[in-house]
């Protein structure tokens, strides 16, 4: 397995699901852990406690990643508390699903400015820190609907194609500074989200997976770590589908 | 105390291994110390450092040669 130990990580929207999963298993893989989350402080500090209670080392830290100023403290906690920043992981991201005909400019906003905004000013402000140690791994949660498309999800399907646009340009600029940068596209992973989807969907989702089943948190997990770790030192720009098979 | 000149000097000499003698004040960033457009900002990164101050981003992009950071600079902490 992969070796993280003595990195450090910033998780966003790691309080919970898929980021709760990535947070527990680079703490398992030895790396320093900060756990973002916007509202759930208490969620946030059991993950805090769990990775604790497993002998690795986490901090808690509120912020937005939508707002300029909470993402400059998040980064500047970071590395005041561990000293550098070596991967960033931008998964937070929420859904405020409609069709298209009946979606609200304000839903459009919300959901553009959590999960793509907050994608550019989360990477802008450690693309400094990891220019000057001429190292760093940024992973962006994309997910698989940005690569085909899903009805009832314009706002979140266009932001999520936008990450991985953003993953291959980053992944262009930084590259000379030996900064790697990566998108993992899940598929339907079993969390809170993919629970609120209607029924209907849920069961037309499942007969497009080849592998039969939803996906864990834990499986996205593995591959962040991979992308994260000097396994991966051959790879940038790339966009991974996690998602049993559904989008080839 | 070093003059402004010659602190950016150092930090240009430092990050951009060019000689001492190539950095004058009407020499351009790119055109004539062999910076690309990422070197240019982590320049500023470092006259930020260097002098202790905030360059706004608007600022930056009008830093083209060693003489526009000189009087930029100068103009800040003058």
């Amino acid at each position: 397995m992969a070796n993280l130990s003595n990195k450090v990580a910033v998780v966003t929207g790691a309080s919970r699901g898929i980021g709760r999963a990535i947070a527990l298993h680079l703490a398992e893989l030895g790396a320093k852990v900060v756990v973002n989350y916007s509202g759930n402080q208490a969620k946030a500090q059991e993950v805090v406690s769990e990775i604790e209670a497993n002998g690795g080392a986490a901090i808690a830290v509120q912020a937005n990643v939508a707002d300029p100023d909470d993402v400059a403290k998040l980064m500047k906690q970071a590395i005041e508390t561990y000293g550098s920043l070596d991967i960033l992981v931008n998964n937070a991201g929420i859904t405020r699903d409609n069709l298209l005909m009946r979606m609200k400019e304000e839903d459009w906003d919300a959901v553009m400015n959590i999960n793509l905004k907050g994608v550019f000013l989360c990477t802008k402000a450690v693309a400094r820190q990891m220019m000057k140690q001429r190292a760093g791994r940024i992973i962006n949660i994309a997910s698989i609907v940005g690569v085909a498309g899903n009805a009832g999800q314009a706002n979140y399907v266009a932001a999520k194609a936008g990450v991985i646009g953003l993953t291959k340009t980053a992944a262009k600029e930084l590259a000379a500074r030996n900064i790697y940068v990566n998108a993992v596209a899940p598929g339907f992973i079993d969390t809170e989200m993919t629970e609120e989807l209607p029924e209907e969907i849920k069961a037309q989702m499942l007969s497009q997976i080849p592998l039969a089943k939803l996906g864990k948190p834990e499986d996205v997990a593995k591959v962040v770590a991979f992308l994260a770790s000097d396994d991966a030192s051959y790879m940038t720009g790339q966009t991974l589908h996690v998602d049993g098979g559904m989008v080839m | 105390m070093a003059t402004v000149l010659e602190r950016v000097t150092k930090v240009v000499v430092d990050r951009l291994g060019v000689d001492e003698s190539e950095v004058k004040l009407e020499a351009s960033f790119r055109d004539d110390l062999g910076a690309d457009s990422l070197d240019v900002v982590e320049l500023v990164m470092e006259f930020e450092e260097e002098f202790d101050m905030q360059i706004d981003d608007e600022d930056a992009e009008k830093i083209a040669t060693v003489g526009d950071a000189v009087s930029f600079i100068e103009s800040k902490i003058g």
